[in-house]
């Protein structure tokens, strides 16, 4: 432990090392921090419900601090749900004593230099046999009236822009706009054909007629609109953050593990072959030879398309490819310098076992190589996952960063300028990289003083 | 990295009686023979991954049936048959060949056929793949895209090796300065494969400032004339030989540069000073050359995993090589062009390793005056 408190203490000196270390250590926390607030089940909820879970969010837009950098202002989503409190409710009787009248008003500001993408009102009614009638009317900021639809409603979304009939009336209201530049034009603007919203305090009513008093009405305004959130959303209205958030200790983990568990094994199989040598050392010679001839990638996507893309299985299959990799060579020259020592020679002499001088005496002398080496070799293999993501093979559950890259890439976002979905994923996996590659270059100058002299 | 600058054994006499050109032959000729043990090795490996959940089989059985069911469609023997009959008759010949090839026999026997097949490049039918030319084997298939994936990783290699040691050379020479240290510095970003930064690339160049292709070889249409076409080939290959240059230059740099520093501060380069040599000679003669051996080895390493990362830059760029070819069959699941990618880029590792083990005993006089052998 006196090698380790030394070793950190020399660190301080190599601000790149300072920067890793910064990193990792955000990065432990970023990752504990997202186990324990989206925890696992959660996460692969939110990441693969289906459309009930991502109904609320608008379809691939950047997240919502881009609105700083831009001029004009772009909308932010807005939910209003009347089951959390978010409508002006009133309810009054029918003289009948069959039915009530329940009007649910719905207000917001809306102040931003574009429209919005979409606008649905999801309706959640309870009823026994006839479902309540609606008639929906929208205001605008400077008090035109606008009648939106008059239905009897079921459980469903009544979707603004896909309706015929509030086109048809928005025609000739307005002008030949779909429903949600419609909606929020300024008047002065859709003469000259080139529409701006209106900026102002919009009231959407409904009023809804049940037929019997147990029945009742909520419903939900969703606008969706042109930024979401801190991370932004993908194709199929999911939130990014989930994904970016759980990259990270998949990443780590499978780094981690994968590091390790070839180094340290390397590191014992290359100790063995040099102290008994002979033949033991001429077969992990070749093994190692016929191994640098076999192309990983290929191989990992033959195991990933044949057997299966479970992450721990292309991580067991990973180490098991890298354990007999160049870094052996490397191991196995410096062992068998510290053969030759004469510390080695007097263990022998009191009759200690091979395998504990292989442990206590070799392998304790390789670590200043051996740490500088796992540390640069963690992004290596974090990139490596994210390879094989990016080809389609990822975990078929889990969210990864290489899995956002993929999702971005195969839908054409550097076609389409979606720049913030290559770049979010992109940036983190960077990050990450760097922060690793940093500290382990610095330990590598740190532990081996024939670099650091020069 | 710095651990392979391990200085050479020196002081190597050489044995009389041997031309160098004769040590040369028999040094090439032995490795020619170790490696091919070594592919032989690899390839069983892969064949025997793959064949696992008995894919290789399904192979096998597919391209027979398909063999037989062209040799009874076309023979005129059979024309009164029905439909229903000749199906039979295939049924019946494509069981008695199976066993005659053996396909009934252990695993153990049988990996050995495959081995042999997979040697010989017999690596069967697509299922669901086509060669532009419009073929269904395997073997054709890939070689149609050879080229191409020779054209890009063989350019960006031979720029990479050339620029680094360039300017490896320059840093060593001017060790501290600012440019010595914008490299060590950005030494880490070497940690992202190329494709990493081929989408950095194609972000910028194509998407943004639109003055580069997003991908693909050539323009669409193809140009007429040979000289316009090879104008539009280049154009579309700068991205992609950035992007893999990118990846490795800065390590490569890095290490290299500290292997001339090694090398200029032994004791016979002093000497050279001191005897007034000038710095370009004491340069060439004594830090470059001993130096060589050990960044060829290093260069070794690192083509290799240029090469593993070829199925992933050749998709990110759209570029119709061998490794976009693994990423098609993946998506089809084309079972058979899988298992004959993952041969080939065998082939291609060990072909690399041959190629630069020779320039290894062209550039080591331990090889060359046969002092104490290769690697």
């Amino acid at each position: 432990m006196g090698l380790l408190r030394d070793t950190l203490r020399e660190l301080r000196y190599y601000p790149s090392a300072i920067v890793g270390l910064v990193i990792i250590s955000l990065l432990v926390l970023f990752s504990i921090y997202t186990v324990i607030a989206i925890p696992y089940e959660e996460a692969i909820t939110l990441w693969r419900g289906g459309e009930t879970v991502w109904y609320r969010l608008p379809r691939t837009v950047p997240p919502a601090w881009t609105n700083l950098f831009r001029s004009k202002k772009l909308p932010e989503s807005l939910i209003l749900d009347s089951r959390e409190g978010a409508a002006e409710r009133t309810e009054e009787s029918l003289s009948k004593g069959e039915g009530k009248q329940i009007r649910l008003v719905y207000t917001f500001n809306f102040s931003y230099d574009e429209f919005p993408e979409d606008l649905s009102l999801y309706f959640y009614p309870t009823y026994t046999e006839k479902p309540p009638f609606v008639s929906v009317l929208w205001v605008t900021p400077d008090g035109r009236e606008i009648r939106i639809t008059d239905q009897a409603v079921k459980r469903g979304a009544f979707r603004f822009i896909q309706d015929k009939k509030l086109q048809r009336r928005l025609r000739r209201k307005v002008g030949d706009f779909p429903a949600n530049v419609a909606l929020f034009a300024d008047p002065a603007s859709t003469e000259a054909d080139e529409p701006v919203p209106l900026k102002g305090t919009y009231r959407l009513e409904v009023l809804a007629t049940t037929f019997d008093q147990e029945s009742n009405l909520e419903a939900e305004l969703i606008v969706y609109g042109k930024v979401y959130g801190i991370a932004g959303t993908d194709h199929l209205r999911r939130d990014l953050k989930v994904a970016l958030m759980w990259g990270a200790p998949v990443a780590l983990a499978f780094g981690l593990l994968a590091a390790v568990g070839t180094t340290v094994t390397t590191m014992i199989i290359a100790a063995i072959g040099v102290w008994f040598s002979g033949i033991v050392d001429g077969i992990i010679q070749r093994i190692t030879e016929v191994n640098l001839m076999l192309p990983l990638l290929p191989i990992l996507i033959m195991i990933g398309t044949f057997y299966s893309r479970s992450i721990w299985v292309i991580l067991g299959a990973t180490i098991l490819f890298s354990i007999f990799g160049a870094s052996i060579k490397t191991y196995r020259a410096i062992f068998l310098q510290i053969r030759e020592s004469p510390y080695i020679e007097a263990a022998r002499a009191y009759g200690a076992s091979d395998f504990r001088i292989i442990f206590r005496y070799l392998i304790p002398r390789i670590l200043p190589i051996l740490i500088p080496n796992l540390v640069t070799l963690i992004p290596s293999f974090v990139f490596l996952e994210a390879s094989l993501a990016v080809l389609g093979l990822g975990d078929p559950i889990l969210p990864t960063w290489g899995k956002l890259i993929q999702d971005s890439l195969s839908n054409g976002a550097l076609y389409k300028g979606l720049y913030y979905w290559v770049l979010e994923p992109s940036a983190l996996l960077m990050i990450t990289g760097l922060g690793f590659a940093m500290l382990g270059f610095t330990l590598d100058r740190v532990f081996n003083p024939r670099l650091r002299e020069i | 990295m710095a651990e392979q600058a391990l200085p050479v054994e020196k002081g190597v006499t050489a044995p009389a009686g041997e031309s160098t050109f004769m040590r040369l032959a028999k040094y090439t000729l032995m490795r020619t023979v170790v490696l091919f043990f070594t592919v032989v090795a690899g390839v069983y490996v892969t064949v025997i991954i793959a064949n696992m959940g008995g894919y290789v089989d399904e192979i096998r059985r597919g391209e027979i049936r398909e063999n037989i069911s062209i040799a009874v469609m076309n023979n005129p023997a059979y024309k009164s048959y029905t439909l229903e009959q000749k199906r039979e008759l295939i049924e019946e010949l494509s069981r008695l060949e199976e066993k005659r090839l053996g396909l009934d026999k252990p695993f153990l026997v049988r990996s050995f056929f495959f081995l042999r097949n997979a040697l010989t490049l017999r690596l069967g039918f697509a299922q669901r793949m086509v060669s532009d030319a419009g073929s269904r084997q395997v073997r054709l298939i890939i070689l149609e895209r050879l080229p191409t994936t020779l054209l890009l990783f063989g350019t960006a290699d031979l720029l990479l090796f050339f620029s680094s040691v360039f300017i490896a050379l320059i840093l060593s020479r001017q060790y501290g300065s600012f440019w010595d240290r914008v490299f060590v510095a950005l030494s880490p970003t070497s940690a992202a494969p190329g494709w990493f930064y081929g989408i950095f690339l194609i972000l910028v160049f194509a998407s943004w400032l639109r003055i580069l292709p997003f991908g693909d070889l050539v323009d669409v249409p193809p140009p007429e004339t040979p000289v316009l076409y090879a104008l539009s080939v280049l154009k579309h290959l700068i991205l992609p030989t950035m992007a893999i240059i990118i990846g490795a230059i800065f390590v490569s740099v890095y290490s290299w540069r500290t292997f001339f520093l090694i090398y200029s501060s032994e004791d016979y380069v002093e000497l050279a000073r001191a005897k007034g040599l000038s710095d370009r000679t004491i340069e060439r003669r004594y830090i470059l050359r001993p130096t060589l051996p050990t960044i060829i080895t290093n260069f070794a390493l690192l083509v290799i995993s240029l090469w593993t990362g070829a199925p992933i830059l050749e998709t990110v760029f759209n570029w119709p090589g061998l490794g976009r070819t693994l990423f098609q069959a993946i998506g089809l699941f084309d079972v058979p062009v899988i298992v004959g990618s993952t041969v080939i880029f065998a082939y291609l590792l060990a072909i690399t390793v041959f190629l630069l083990d020779i320039l290894y005993a062209i550039v080591d006089p331990r090889v060359r005056i046969g002092g104490g052998g290769g690697r």
